[in-house]
């Protein structure tokens, strides 16, 4: 017969939103959290109760991974909800948020409808799309902002499409605000359209069309200054310079509707990394230099940088194993997202309650998610529990998701998903064996 | 000259020739004076070897070519090899066969050396990691061009005696060259002073972290100086507006008789051809008596005869 509660105790319970850490307990009934103890054992009748015991481990609200690339519809050869919805569950994130640049582009509602569907079928994470601004990302006509996001639309993107018509770009913004939308943008400019890698030393010697740094700042500072301007809520989805990241700090100063982003492949690497045209370090936002990488990094507890994204783009083998300017940009993140992370936070950058925050608390408000990614007693129980130090070894071949094109190949990862809560159920358990 | 090179028994260890960045000052000394050595058993009749009899030399060429096809091909023929050229722009390439399929496809027929040329930069280096044999990049991309500088060294020391203080200006179009890059790394490591000469948007933004001076004036970048290589503009490389015509161009960047007198008087004038004349060179210019470009052909055919020897004949540790 099974329980009705949940009882997690003798936990590390890490608070995103109040950034705190302490052992203690939690109870879940009926998909929600119930109660939190500040004791590792509290006195509580256990009789209705499936306890687990959890050595300390750290308990957190499960991690919402706000950009990644889930291959449906159109691209299911690549990837499928249910893989990424597998290889989500056993590395701790419960929320994901999918990118609008599939075949269709999400551009109607019915294709809102479509993945949400899908997922209720195929997936035991929370699948939220996010739907495209500008229809067929042509950036030319507005989408129907206000019934993609009845459907379900948590943010609306043109991805890595530049909305060249600065006055669409200005309505549409402003459309937006209208409705209270979430803007995610990526700052890319016509500036990188030739360009491979970052733009330096490394990309003239090996001969690869460099992606200037100016591109980026370009293009974030025209959007972030319509964005100020329209009032609409503007997330930048992934930055990777020093300068950019100074361009978003000003403008959060101006106004609490701009937010910004992170990818974990842009905080744990830097153009080195290509190497000799090493195709899987072949990403969007590029590698930058280590200045970048380190004055993001060492900023990283600050506010600016509201959250940490996978990046998660998957590419088979066939559109990696070509010439550097030839190969698909992208790599697989949903796996290495958390140990990843977790190694800043074991390298002192960050505490683990502000990581997770980065990971969970903040990507919910900016996703206006009211009921999940906190700690809090009537909120969704969308947990995790993770040993924070067991290592193991990234091995491509045992990744769960269909493409193996990982950038963190035979690194030394710290840091385990033991259980997985969605809507209070258990959807991942290494705790009982 | 340390020890190792002066030693006359020194054998390079190269498996591949993918780039002048990666040899060796040694190495490249060994292979100048290698080249020295064929062009002087050429010199009046050419030679015919059996060095590389029973190897199979492939020229694959993703890119159209002619003179550094045949210079290859004239090179691994008088050294006795079995040399088939495929050009692949019409054919599997067409078919959607990409480039590692077509070198496990080769490597099943046990070729020696293969010889690549391809449009995009570290295409040679991709197609070193999955065959069993030697592989010579004979160009890839905006990348390098080795065999191009082992000439251009030839030939350069076969006019100036040596490299080591002379005075080059490298001009043109920068930014989309191999034979640019190929040739800074080289010349820089034989002891040549190098000015390179370009508008501003062919010039790579961090040029500057090779030991070069750069210049946007031609006449200030070729004064004084005792060899002038020009580019040819690659027009099928530029994916955007890099000069407003060829006339503007000629005009700032063409070398003329005008420009050609700022330099030191017994000054070279290479070109890696095929020229663009009236564009980036004048014809009075290509043609006249300080040009040595026909020299280049000669030379390249020396020096392809002695990368293919060093690299085929066990000098090798593998």
């Amino acid at each position: 017969m099974t329980k009705k509660k949940l009882l997690i105790k003798n936990a590390l319970l890490v608070d995103p939103k109040n950034e705190v850490e302490f052992i203690g307990s939690l109870l879940i009934e009926k998909g929600t959290i119930k109660e939190i103890f500040n004791k590792p054992s509290p006195n509580y009748d256990i009789s209705d109760c499936k306890v687990i015991n959890c050595e300390k481990h750290a308990l957190s609200p499960g991690l919402i991974d706000m950009w990644v690339f889930a291959g449906e519809p159109g691209y299911e050869h690549i990837e499928t909800i249910e893989d990424i919805s597998n290889a989500a569950k056993a590395s701790g994130i419960t929320s994901i948020a999918c990118r609008p640049d599939t075949n269709p582009i999400i551009d109607e509602a019915e294709l809102v409808q479509y993945i949400i569907r899908k997922s209720e079928d195929k997936s035991q994470v929370n699948i939220l799309p996010i739907a495209a601004l500008t229809k067929k990302h042509e950036g030319k006509n507005m989408t129907e902002i206000g019934l993609l996001k009845e459907a379900g639309a948590v943010g609306f993107s043109d991805a890595y499409n530049q909305i060249n018509n600065t006055n669409i770009l200005k309505n549409a913004f402003t459309y937006a605000s209208n409705f209270n939308a979430q803007i995610m943008q990526l700052p890319v400019s016509d500036l990188d359209k030739f360009g491979v890698m970052n733009e330096s030393e490394i990309s003239m010697r090996l001969g690869l069309p460099g992606i200037a740094k100016i591109s980026e700042t370009i293009a974030l500072e025209r959007e972030l200054r319509i964005a100020h301007h329209t009032e609409v809520k503007y997330h930048s989805m992934c930055i990777s310079t020093s300068e950019s990241y100074d361009v978003v700090s000003k403008f959060k100063d101006m106004n609490d509707k701009t937010t910004c982003g992170v990818s974990i492949n842009n905080l744990k690497l830097n153009e080195n990394d290509v190497a000799a045209y090493r195709t899987f370090f072949k990403v969007k936002p590029p590698l930058r230099s280590e200045s970048d990488r380190s004055y993001i990094l060492e900023n990283l507890s600050s506010d600016t940088i509201d959250i940490i994204t996978s990046n998660h783009e998957p590419q088979g083998t066939e559109s990696k194993r070509l010439p550097f300017e030839e190969a698909a940009y992208g790599a697989v993140g949903i796996e290495t997202l958390l140990p990843a992370s977790l190694s800043l936070y074991h390298d002192g950058y960050i505490s683990l309650s502000k990581l997770m925050k980065k990971m969970s608390y903040n990507p919910a408000k900016i996703l206006n998610l009211e009921n999940t990614g906190s700690l809090e007693v009537g909120k969704k129980a969308d947990l995790i529990l993770f040993d924070l130090n067991q290592p193991w070894v990234c091995d491509a071949d045992k990744l769960i998701t269909k493409c193996k094109n990982t950038t963190f190949e035979n690194q030394k990862m710290q840091g385990k998903v033991m259980l997985t809560v969605v809507n209070g159920n258990i959807i991942h358990n290494l705790m009982d064996q | 000259m340390d020890k190792k090179s002066r030693d006359s028994s020194y054998l390079p260890q190269l498996t591949h020739l993918l780039g002048i960045e990666k040899i060796s000052p040694q190495d490249i000394n060994f292979l100048i004076k290698k080249s020295q050595e064929w062009f002087e058993k050429n010199k009046n009749k050419p030679q015919k070897s059996d060095i590389l009899r029973g190897k199979t030399q492939i020229n694959l060429f993703f890119e159209p070519s002619t003179r550094t096809q045949s210079s290859f091909e004239l090179a691994g023929k008088r050294l006795g090899a079995d040399v088939i050229n495929m050009s692949l722009k019409q054919s599997s390439v067409a078919k959607g066969e990409t480039l590692v399929d077509t070198a496990v496809t080769l490597n099943a027929m046990k070729p020696d050396l293969l010889i690549v040329r391809h449009y995009s930069a570290g295409a040679s280096e991709l197609l070193s990691q999955k065959v069993d044999c030697s592989v010579i990049n004979a160009g890839d991309g905006s990348h390098e061009h080795p065999t191009q500088a082992i000439l251009d060294a030839l030939t350069i020391i076969h006019h100036k005696k040596q490299i080591e203080g002379l005075r080059v200006a490298i001009c043109g179009d920068i930014l989309h060259s191999r034979v640019a890059r190929s040739n800074i790394i080289l010349l820089s490591m034989l002891g040549a002073n190098i000015n390179i000469v370009a508008p501003k948007t062919l010039l790579p933004k961090n040029i500057d972290s090779y030991k070069v001076r750069t210049f946007l004036d031609m006449r200030d970048g070729i004064k004084d100086v005792d060899v002038i290589m020009m580019l040819r503009l690659q027009s099928e490389r530029m994916q955007s507006s890099y000069i407003p015509s060829a006339r503007e161009y000629f005009r700032y960047y063409g070398l003329d008789e005008e420009k050609l007198s700022y330099a030191s008087r017994n000054a070279i004038v290479m070109h890696p051809g095929p020229m663009n004349r009236g564009v980036e060179i004048d014809t009075s210019v290509a043609d006249n008596v300080q040009s040595v470009i026909k020299d280049q052909v000669e030379m390249g055919v020396a020096a392809r005869m002695a990368v293919l020897e060093t690299l085929a004949t066990g000098y090798k540790n593998d």
